[in-house]
């Protein structure tokens, strides 16, 4: 799904105790960051970057009620309706013999639920490509992303993320969505402006 | 997750060695970018031959019945239904280890956990063979599951123990493996990256997802970490207690107790942390990973040995001790006849139990021997026999002997083919095994990376003489700050 292809300074930090103070001041500026990309979760760098808080528990708190309530009201119609069946006399709306299938259920329920609401939500799966702004991102470097608009001066943001104490700047134009691709495949549909100085 | 800003210089770090980021990435996947060993081929090829042979033990028993089996008349449960909950009882460790210890916030835990994952997956799934298999007819296997049929609809019945059991282990396989399938996208995505062949490229990148490592994709990531393991941590307990009610809720002597679900449980933990030993043991000193999974892992591990055996020997005694104050003759004679008279038919293996399970890893109160390497991996090989001889227990002495003694069965001993099977498991488990361990990283790599400025011993090391200058300073401007 085509997000649309923008164009990024992009500055590269070997350091998370770096990088926190270079957001404060990215922000301060007034530069919009379009995204920081981490090899590992950098605590409090989502509330550093002012981003909200995510739902996806209380995603998983509503599938985890369907999943109760699927459970219960399936069972009571089964034995009470449906095919009431005499099980030693016992009563045919045996609640406490289903408290088992109405658990599981409910984790079922929850945890298929988020797992398909999170890949949902960042765009994973399968075969869906994405631009990566640095190879190492994924390995030890924590890479900043500040998207450029017409007004912007890409040298000043530039001096100013190298002075914050980036390792590597450059300037790159990117597709800020995903889409179906390969990762052996070279298909890039922006083009890349590597040096600095250019 | 970097959970804690600053850990106490008290605790041994939990990687070893001078690492940086880096580092990490090539200690840990560097090995899965390699040929295999000639080693890996050995155990590959005979963990194969293995599944071989259980899959033709499974084809005799599919072929010519349930009779290639030595079952008999009251002997219904026999090897089958004793390998199936002990593998499942080895399953647990891994979700415990995952789910409960991040609940904890246990460090110690990023260096086990996706191996141990791993392991509870595999086990899941050599666990649920035996029902299945068992079932004889086995191609009407879908006649467990409540769908709208043609024979009524004639549902399943949900009061069954049997059928909670169902219910239980698919979703415990389930929630399992896509707890750990999103822990290992940002993994596989490192391994994407670093990838020099076109193959790899293209596999990892399918695998991992397209997966960027977006601070707002962490977040939800962290959220979805959290709650899964919040599920899985009751689900864990939840499965070996209905296990154990397959057995509680009959009126054998010998079953019928309710001491079961907690004592399943511990025994579950105790047996899954044994294997975790074995394998993570070989594991470490194969891949040559001793700075992650580090003595102090071992340790800790052992601690929870000791601590989950001696809960599940005090359950054996207290179930002695019920049997006899309970004064049913029938429960009492299960348990002094049949188990504890070590000249009954099948007194040995209780014996056998007691001395692997309960006096056995008293052992691990010492130190010395907790942090031993032989000792830990001869210790996890006999708590293992142990807990399948618990089952075995279980299983076959409440009954050989039925309330009929005209019924009372001859000595039951297990056919090449029940043998078979149990080996073909083995073979199931370390194939899967063998594979993970050669194409997908074995630590998990991001998790490493949040606890190494915390834990790391270079780290910690610069952090002693800091806090030595001026601990009352150091409080006040490191800690503080920090929060």
């Amino acid at each position: 799904m085509a997000g649309g292809i923008k164009k990024f300074v992009v500055g590269s930090f070997d350091d998370e105790a770096v990088l926190f103070p270079a957001v404060k001041s990215v922000r301060k500026q007034g530069y919009k960051i379009h995204d920081v990309y981490t090899p590992f979760p950098v605590h409090g760098l989502d509330h550093a970057m002012g981003l909200r808080e995510t739902s996806l528990h209380s995603a998983g708190f509503i599938y985890a009620i369907t999943g109760t309530t699927t459970a219960l009201s399936f069972m009571s119609w089964v034995f009470t309706k449906d095919w009431p069946l005499n099980i030693g006399g016992k009563p045919h709306f045996a609640l406490p013999a289903w408290i088992p299938i109405t658990f599981e259920l409910t984790v079922l329920f929850s945890a298929v639920g988020m797992v398909l609401t999170f890949c949902y939500l960042c765009q994973l799966s399968p075969f869906v490509k994405k631009h990566h702004f640095h190879p190492r991102a994924t390995d030890d470097l924590f890479v900043m992303a500040i998207e450029c608009t017409d007004k912007t001066n890409d040298a000043e943001v530039q001096s100013f993320l190298e002075k914050a104490g980036a390792k590597e700047i450059n300037v790159q134009h990117a597709e800020t969505g995903w889409w179906i691709g390969r990762y052996d495949r070279e298909q890039k549909l922006y083009k890349e402006v590597k040096d600095i100085n250019q | 997750m970097s959970l804690l800003k600053y850990e106490s210089q008290q605790r041994e770090p939990l990687v070893d060695g001078n690492k940086n980021y880096h580092q990490v990435t090539e200690d840990i996947i560097s090995p899965i970018e390699m040929k295999p060993s000639r080693l890996w081929y050995i155990g590959f090829y005979i963990s194969v031959g293995l599944l071989l042979f259980g899959a033709y033990s499974v084809y005799r028993e599919v072929t010519y019945g349930i009779g290639q089996w030595n079952l008999n008349k009251t002997i219904g449960w026999g090897w089958d239904i004793t390998n199936f909950v002990w593998w499942v009882g080895i399953g647990h460790a891994g979700t415990l280890i995952s789910a409960i210890l991040l609940l904890f916030r246990q460090g110690w835990r990023t260096g086990v956990n996706r191996a141990a994952e791993a392991m509870t997956i595999f086990a899941v799934m050599c666990a649920g063979q035996f029902p299945i298999w068992h079932m004889g007819r086995v191609w009407m296997a879908f006649f467990v599951l409540p769908y709208p049929n043609s024979r009524g609809p004639l549902w399943v019945n949900f009061n069954s123990p049997l059928l909670w059991d169902v219910f239980a282990i698919s979703t415990y396989f389930t929630v399992s493996l896509l707890f750990w399938y999103s822990g290992l996208l940002p993994d596989l995505a490192t391994v994407r990256d670093r990838a020099k062949t076109k193959l790899r490229k293209m596999l990892y990148g399918v695998a991992s997802f397209g997966w960027t490592g977006s601070t707002k994709h962490w977040q939800r990531h962290e959220s979805l970490s959290l709650v899964l393991a919040g599920l899985s941590t009751p689900l864990v307990l939840s499965v070996h207690t209905i296990v154990s009610f397959d057995f509680a809720t009959s009126v054998v002597p010998g079953w019928h107790t309710t001491i079961f679900p907690p004592y399943f449980v511990a025994g579950a933990i105790f047996s899954g942390f044994a294997m975790v030993q074995t394998l993570l043991i070989v594991v470490r000193k194969v891949m040559g990973l001793q700075d992650y999974i580090t003595l102090g892992h071992i340790e800790a591990m052992n601690k929870v040995i000791v601590l989950t055996g001696s809960i599940v020997g005090c359950a054996y005694l207290t179930e002695l001790f019920i049997a006899w104050y309970g004064q049913n003759p029938y429960e009492w004679y299960a348990f002094s006849q049949n188990r504890a008279n070590i000249f009954s038919p099948y007194g040995w293996s209780y014996w056998l139990m007691m001395f692997c399970n309960v006096v056995s890893p008293q052992l691990f109160w010492s130190r010395k021997l907790r942090r031993n390497i032989t000792v830990t991996f001869f210790m996890s090989i006999v708590v293992n026999i142990g807990m399948w001889y618990e089952r075995f227990v279980i299983i076959v002495t409440s009954i050989y002997r039925d309330f009929l003694p005209s019924s009372w069965s001859t000595y039951y001993s297990p056919s090449i083919w029940e043998i078979g099977f149990y080996l073909g498991t083995f073979g199931l488990f370390f194939t899967c095994f063998f594979l993970f361990a050669k194409y997908f990283p074995v630590i998990a790599v991001a998790e490493i990376k949040s606890i190494l400025k915390t834990s790391g011993e270079n780290y910690k090391v610069k952090m002693t003489d800091i806090e030595k200058a001026d601990a009352e300073k150091f409080y006040v401007e490191e800690v503080e700050h920090a929060h």
